[in-house]
């Protein structure tokens, strides 16, 4: 995984959960992000998917437990 | 600009409470990356300047058969890119026939302005083109029937309901294309008759989903893993589609609407700079490049039969422009489509305020199309109200840009809009004639003006409703009302609504004002009094007073009363009242509400004298006033 995908997944999901940036990092979990539930996770996803241009399965939504999950994911798909 | 400095610019003009500016930016912003990744920034920067924009409140509620949770952000950002604070609610999952039949539901307690109704065949009607054709049709529609006559009859909200999608795949297979009534038969059927549903009433509109997800291709707009997990059948990549399609109905029922859009000419109208390359150098015609020049101008042509006016907003010479506009072989439009010409070298923010003038119509009735990104960013910044579209980079999308842009979208047409252009090429014959006899009562004599005052009928209807929402200079009440009100009014005992229809030897204008009366033990109550800006300065609001004075002392009242509230543009309006004779008078329950009351006596020693007909309009009696 870049780094530069996990700042811009870092970037997207402070957007999508209305949270600061730079208090996001790779071990981000829903059990810290307050406002990251089962909407938003979908939402952060399709925003992902959009940007990307890329589809993910319901078994890869399942393993995305943390921003670092999710970007290692969005990585193995533009690469 | 890059989106990240786009975001930093935005950032600082939040800071520092420029609220317009930021709003501007947040626009192009929007319109680069529309999406689910970008709604929920775009939102909350707007949440923070809500309260220094003047955005248009509206509320709406979406009842659904599937999931649209991640669509209302996108939704919201949407509505405030186009001027509305939109509020949104979302129905319990596949509860929309309870919600729509039961009046004590969750939706008509939101008392909402509009309510879209967002279901799919598979989960309405999987069963279509599974069995009797005619049957299930029937069964169908029947069922749409019974949700739309329960909905009109507990409120006036408008109602915006989703085709039905046919199937990428039909069931049949491709013993489809062999059947008379296939499934994909069948559907277009219910669709057929939803349409004529629809029809039957006022404020019910059919949002065709199925052409909105052909365009996009039936395989490409669902994501069919989002489907089966999270019953959401839109692809990532469409959401701003759909969301996008909501706002063509949503903006002008809010009453977002263009009333005139003013264009630019070299790199818009056409390609090159007439100044420079000369007439056979600029790029317009059938071949391409210049084909794509041609197909904005048919686009904008197309906008004209809307009633929507066009202007010339250019730096050029004069000279140079004109030669272009009136000869040359490419153009589609000519110099008699367009209702204000402004070239020159001036600002182009300071021209369209002079077009909005000249025109008498609100600066944020006015759309702006330019190629230049600098100059939108100009009229965004000094000119803020106006409406700026943002054109992609390819002059090759410019038609299509112009033709999905909701504020031009019209969800009625009066046979005034199909007529507009030509009414203001009569104004401005008119004005020519104001010129050689000068003003005052030789200019209005010469009009020969006739006005005909009538109830409002089947025929007027639409237009009535229309001036009500559209008209806010000459607008004594600016109460808006939707077709379905008007009509409700019109039949409620001792209510009046009338129309008047003004004549003069230039044209027939149409319907151009409105009256709404009550009476109420022996005083007539004005409720609406309104004319449109087209016919403002020409003493016919005199004339439609005095009708309503005459009318109303032969019903045997004795009072007239009216109530002046202000409005930031309705200050035309406001010596109104006074200017006929009528006595201002305090509010009968000692609350401030900001309205004015005033009163005229029809009858007895005090009645008012200048409650009469001015001698160069003529007065048509109405046929027969329903009493």
């Amino acid at each position: 995984m870049s780094s530069e995908t996990l700042d811009e997944v870092r970037r997207i999901a402070a957007d999508v959960f209305g949270r600061d940036e730079n208090l996001l990092g790779a071990d981000s979990s829903p059990e810290q992000v307050e406002t990251w539930d089962s909407v938003q996770h979908l939402t952060l996803v399709l925003a992902l998917e959009a940007r990307y241009g890329v589809e993910f399965s319901p078994e890869e939504m399942e393993r995305m437990k943390t921003l670092g999950d999710i970007a290692g994911l969005v990585g193995s798909k533009i690469r | 600009m890059e989106i990240a400095g786009l975001r930093q610019e935005i950032g600082e003009l939040l800071e520092t409470g420029q609220a317009a500016r930021a709003a501007g930016r947040l626009a192009v912003l929007w319109h680069r990356e529309a999406g689910p990744a970008l709604a929920s920034y775009v939102v909350s920067a707007f949440e923070k300047v809500r309260d220094k924009l003047d955005l248009r409140v509206y509320r709406c509620v979406i009842l659904r058969s599937f999931t649209v949770e991640p669509l209302v952000p996108i939704l919201k950002a949407s509505a405030f890119v186009a001027g509305i604070d939109l509020t949104i609610e979302v129905g319990q999952f596949n509860s929309y026939a309870q919600e729509l039949l039961d009046e004590r539901s969750a939706l008509y307690a939101a008392s909402p302005d509009a309510v879209i109704l967002a279901v799919q065949t598979r989960d309405i009607a999987p069963e279509l083109g599974r069995g009797a054709a005619a049957e299930l049709t029937e069964g169908v529609t029947q069922e749409f029937a019974g949700w739309v006559q329960a909905f009109r009859a507990r409120t006036h909200a408008n109602l915006i309901i989703h085709s039905l999608e046919a199937p990428a795949t039909p069931s049949e297979g491709i013993y489809n294309s062999q059947l008379e009534e296939s499934e994909a038969e069948t559907i277009h059927r219910v669709n057929r008759n939803l349409r004529q549903l629809a029809s039957q009433y006022r404020g019910v509109y059919i949002l065709d989903y199925d052409g909105l997800v052909a365009r996009h291709g039936r395989e490409h707009w669902c994501d069919e893993r989002k489907w089966l997990t999270v019953r959401l059948p839109i692809a990532a990549a469409n959401l701003a589609a759909m969301a996008h399609e909501w706002m063509r109905y949503l903006a002008p029922l809010a009453g977002k609407v263009a009333k005139a859009v003013a264009v630019d000419l070299d790199g818009t109208l056409w390609g090159g700079v007439i100044g420079e390359d000369g007439m056979s150098g600029i790029q317009l015609g059938p071949e391409y490049p210049g084909a794509a020049y041609q197909a904005l101008q048919r686009a904008l042509l197309d906008l004209t039969r809307r009633g929507i006016l066009l202007a010339v907003c250019s730096k050029n010479n004069p000279e140079d422009a004109m030669e272009a506009l009136a000869g040359h072989p490419g153009m589609l439009l000519r110099p008699e489509h367009f209702s204000a010409v402004r070239i020159n070298w001036n600002g182009k923010s300071e021209n369209l305020r002079e077009i909005a003038a000249e025109l008498n119509i609100g600066l944020d009735s006015i759309a702006f199309l330019d190629d230049n990104p600098a100059e939108r960013q100009q009229v965004r910044d000094e000119a803020p109200e106006a409406m700026v579209l943002e054109l992609p980079e390819d002059p090759m999308e410019y038609a299509r840009a112009v033709r999905d842009y909701p504020a031009f979208e019209r969800l009625a047409l009066a046979d005034e809009d199909r007529q507009r252009t030509k009414y203001y090429a009569a104004e401005r014959e008119r004005a020519a004639l104001e010129q050689s006899v000068g003003t005052g009562e030789d200019f209005y004599r010469s009009l020969r003006q006739e006005a005909e005052v009538s109830p409002v009928d089947r025929f007027t209807l639409a237009r009535v409703a229309q001036l009500t929402q559209k008209t806010n200079q000459f607008n004594l009440t600016t109460k808006r009302y939707t077709e379905q009100q008007i009509d409700d009014l019109a039949k409620r005992p001792g209510w009046r609504v009338l129309a008047l229809r003004l004549r003069d030897r230039y044209a027939d204008n149409g319907v151009v004002g409105v009256a709404i009366t009550h009476d109420e033990g022996g005083v007539c109550q004005i409720d609406t009094f309104l004319l449109s800006c087209r016919a403002i300065g020409r003493t016919v609001e005199t004339a439609l007073l005095a009708y309503l004075a005459e009318a109303a002392r032969e019903r045997g009242a004795r009072r007239l009363r009216g109530c002046f509230l202000p409005t930031k543009k309705n200050a035309p309006a406001k010596d109104f009242y006074r200017a006929h004779g009528f006595t201002r008078v305090p509010p009968a329950s000692g609350e401030d509400t900001g309205a004015e009351l005033w009163e005229a006596e029809l009858s007895g020693p005090r009645a008012v004298r200048e409650l009469r007909c001015p001698e160069w309009v003529r007065l048509v009696a109405p046929v027969a006033e329903n009493a």
